[in-house]
């Protein structure tokens, strides 16, 4: 076994340390922006819906504000939100490189992202089951948890394991300027010293980081689908 | 029970304002079957909303039981809400949730032991006859199943009131019977009121004590069932009663000229429309036997609303010109409706 991988992974072993720490780092990356992101997500997400014309707790101020935080952060792209991003980052959490420096901008990334799918998984849910909730003197708040977020389980875990992916995607944009985990590790060593094996065996763990998210993701869809 | 008063609800879109439902007056009876009737678009489904308040009536008053739910808050409105149970066309259960659940939901987070849900959920699927299906999820019911769901989860919080949406719009003739007799069974055994929106006129044949006719939102005609049945005032209740029985049919023939409705001279085809009372009396056999007049039948109908018989009969007569005059009067004499519709 060890032949083998000297044979194919020669530079791989030499940083063996390294890319485990990287491995490590990604997916503490991914689980704790993951974390903020979806609870902020779901949060601002959910706002949005019942506030929407027409809705349970209409309030155009409050929508437009969401709405437009999520325009403006949706469209600037995650490298140069990251470097916009820097002289707050620093202010919240003392530095913005390495995984610490790392969190913020990828919850500032990912979030809107996150809350477009929760406004689309929820705006999904029947109307007429809003109206029959109604009908029985539910409270609005009521309505949210027991009729809104109950009845998309399955579309937001859907949202979820999409969302989760493309996070997977950003940390390693993150790892490009100064964050850390298995972007910043190729970069550093398949790309910039060109040692191939690095870069293929990076991809074949980020694709088994993939699978799991996706075959969880399917497991709860199937799970709480009826 | 539910008093309308001056109610009206206008709809404001982009491009101007619709008036779903105008100066509504409507007075319901407590433990009464009330039916709405009218075409698509013709404010039914509104003004059965702005009952419990979905709909909040741009103005006017909507009084039950002496309190007028326009002027409540928020939280008292729903208080009133649970006392006002409401199914839909679309059924609107809760996916995610199993029949069990569904009929539960209403029932849920609000102070009452689980041991009390488990009975009151039983009763209620025991009611409506679907007692084996608790635990099925409402995909693996049928439309008819679906709606007994849905009938049990709106009486959970025992109301007085029950309005219907459409409620058997979606089901197949069958299956409409069978929730038109529940819908009775309850109304006789709970004694609740009910509320039926539809545009199907054998819907209101079937189970409605009164009923409302409605026209660009406006109610044109209200009466009791057998009234409005055997005396029609405004034609849009006339198109809907023709809509229960064939006898459009006749008009058509006739303008066709089709050889059913040919008549040698002397004849005339006359309808002849009885009810209740004089229905014992063999009138084509009077016919016949006592003034010489042959009637032959071409259409015929019966109806059974409420325990009244209404009939209507379309037959050609023919006989001598005096025979047939005293038949005509000698009918009209004994309060049946007699229309000549043609003569030759």
């Amino acid at each position: 076994m060890l032949e083998i991988l000297e044979t194919y992974t020669p530079n791989l072993l030499d940083y063996s340390d390294e890319f485990i720490k990287s491995i490590y780092e990604t997916l503490q990356m991914i689980f704790l922006s993951g974390i903020y992101s979806f609870i902020a997500g779901l949060i601002l997400g959910t706002l949005m819906v019942v506030t929407r014309k027409g809705n349970i707790m209409e309030n155009n101020l409050v929508y437009q504000i969401v709405d437009k935080f999520v325009n403006l952060f949706r469209s600037i792209p995650f490298v140069i939100l990251i470097t916009a991003l820097i002289p707050v980052t620093k202010k919240l959490v003392g530095t913005f490189i390495g995984v610490k420096g790392a969190i913020f901008p990828l919850v500032m990334g990912c979030t809107p992202f996150f809350i477009r799918q929760v406004d689309m998984a929820l705006s999904d849910v029947d109307n007429g089951l809003i109206e029959a909730a109604q009908s029985m003197g539910i409270s609005p708040l009521g309505i949210i948890f027991r009729v809104y977020l109950k009845e998309s389980i399955p579309a937001l875990a859907r949202s979820t394991t999409i969302t989760c992916i493309s996070l997977l995607g950003l940390t390693a944009m993150g790892g490009a300027v100064g964050g850390g985990g298995l972007g910043s590790f190729v970069i550093r060593y398949g790309h910039n010293r060109f040692y191939q094996d690095i870069t293929y065996v990076s991809v074949v763990v980020i694709l088994i980081i993939v699978s799991i998210i996706q075959f969880i993701g399917n497991l709860v869809i199937k799970k709480t689908s009826h | 029970m539910i008093q309308l008063i001056d109610v009206s609800k206008t709809f404001t879109s982009g491009s101007g304002t619709v008036d779903a439902v105008r100066d509504i007056n409507l007075n319901i009876e407590e433990s009464e079957i009330f039916g709405v009737i009218g075409y698509s678009g013709a404010g039914k489904s509104t003004l059965v909303r702005c009952i419990n308040l979905l709909e909040c009536p741009s103005k006017g008053k909507v009084i039950i039981n002496g309190v007028d739910l326009t002027e409540l808050d928020e939280k008292n409105l729903r208080k009133y809400r649970q006392k006002i149970g409401m199914i839909f066309q679309q059924f609107n259960l809760f996916a995610s949730r199993t029949i069990f659940e569904n009929v539960a939901f209403p029932l849920r987070y609000k102070g009452i032991n689980n041991d009390e849900i488990n009975k009151k959920v039983a009763s209620l699927l025991k009611l409506v006859g679907i007692s084996d299906k608790a635990k099925a999820y409402p995909s693996q019911l049928s439309g008819g199943q679906k709606q007994r769901v849905a009938i049990a989860r709106s009486l959970a919080n025992d109301p007085g009131i029950l309005l219907c949406d459409e409620a058997t719009s979606a089901l197949d003739p069958q299956t409409t019977q069978s929730i038109l007799k529940l819908l009775k069974d309850l109304n006789k055994k709970l004694g609740i009121t009910i509320v039926i929106v539809t545009h199907e006129m054998s819907v209101i044949k079937e189970i409605c004590n009164r009923v409302a006719v409605m026209k660009s939102g406006r109610i044109v005609e209200v009466n009791d069932v057998i009234s409005i049945f055997k005396n029609p005032q405004a034609q849009i209740t006339k198109d809907f009663i023709n809509t229960t029985s064939n006898f459009s049919r006749i008009d058509e023939l006739i303008k066709d000229n089709s050889s059913i409705v040919n008549l040698e001279k002397g004849q005339r085809i006359c309808r002849f429309d009885f009810h209740g009372s004089n229905t014992k009396e063999p009138i084509i056999s009077n016919i016949s036997r006592k003034h010489d007049v042959s009637a032959s039948i071409i259409f015929a109908n019966v109806e059974v609303i409420s325990e009244t018989v209404l009939g209507s009969l379309v037959v050609i007569l023919s006989g001598a010109e005096e025979s047939q005059k005293s038949v005509i009067q000698h009918l009209k004499d004994i309060d049946i409706n007699v229309e000549v519709i043609k003569s030759a």
